[in-house]
């Protein structure tokens, strides 16, 4: 069961309508290295876990995920809300008015849908918590080159929260992944 | 406008301090044992309670499915904004 919570887990201010921006974000929304594969990845690779630690660490990023799969969802609603037609075709978003007007969908910086097929579920902890550490590598590199690209001040700060979450969450992994190992080690010299 | 600008300075305590629980809670996953990470967290979880019912009395809940009491003689939950308007 998940509580919502009427709030966004950190602020978006955005300087004004931007839709060039907003068509590079939103690959943190929908791409491959976005919040939506990184919220389902953990949340279902959670199951099989095989310690306590490793369970409850699973459940509670992939659960912070979908908060931050909330604020990129906001930054770009925020940067497009208002965008005519015209600024949508001038940047390159004429395909995707035509598919999803001013909705959102989950597709990455090239207007690629979501796709399974970016996330895996091995059953092997070793294997999906070296995959999650480097999704969240992924991840923070996408944020760094999203920072490049962005002239948005508000829209900068929030990023940088984003990719600063990622590094945290990559210590956490790290320090599962240790365990989950020390955890083996033992079970063969026994 | 000003009472949005409370609101939203009400809020951002109430971002602030769910911010500190989320994290320690993180570290806390893989460092059980960490009595003054411990005691810090349920620091936070007491402040936080008090500032989310000042925030729900003035502004409606914050959460659903009964994690929230409903103030007032409506059903405020439906209430504009949502975060992404915020």
């Amino acid at each position: 069961m998940w509580v919502y919570e009427k709030k966004l887990q950190y602020p978006v201010r955005v300087t004004g309508k931007n839709v060039g921006l907003a068509k590079w974000v939103i690959t943190q929304y929908g791409g491959p290295d976005g919040e939506l594969g990184a919220s389902l990845r953990y949340l279902n690779q959670r199951y099989t876990m095989p310690t306590e630690k490793t369970r409850a660490l699973l459940n509670d990023i992939g659960t912070e995920e979908l908060a931050h799969l909330e604020i990129v969802g906001t930054i770009v609603h925020k940067l497009t809300k208002d965008a005519s037609i015209e600024e949508l075709k001038a940047a390159g978003l004429a395909g995707h008015y035509a598919e999803h007007d001013r909705a959102l969908f989950y597709v990455d910086a090239n207007g690629v849908p979501w796709s399974a097929a970016g996330i895996q579920a091995k059953g092997d902890p070793i294997a999906d918590l070296t995959e999650d550490m480097a999704a969240e590598q992924k991840a923070r590199a996408t944020y760094n080159w999203l920072i490049n690209l962005s002239d948005d001040p508000g829209v900068t700060d929030t990023l940088r929260f984003l990719r600063e979450r990622e590094v945290v969450h990559f210590q956490r992994f790290g320090e599962a992944l240790n365990e989950v190992q020390e955890m083996m080690q033992e079970k063969k010299c026994y | 406008m000003a009472v949005e600008m409370e609101r939203m300075q009400c809020l951002l305590k109430i971002q602030e301090l769910s911010f500190v629980t989320v994290d320690l809670n993180l570290y806390l996953d893989t460092h059980p044992d960490d009595v003054k990470a411990l005691e810090h967290y349920n620091k936070a979880v007491a402040e936080l309670m008090v500032l989310r019912k000042q925030y729900e009395e003035a502004y409606g809940p914050l959460t659903n499915f009964g994690h929230s009491v409903n103030y007032g003689n409506t059903w405020r939950w439906i209430e504009h904004p949502w975060p992404w308007d915020m």
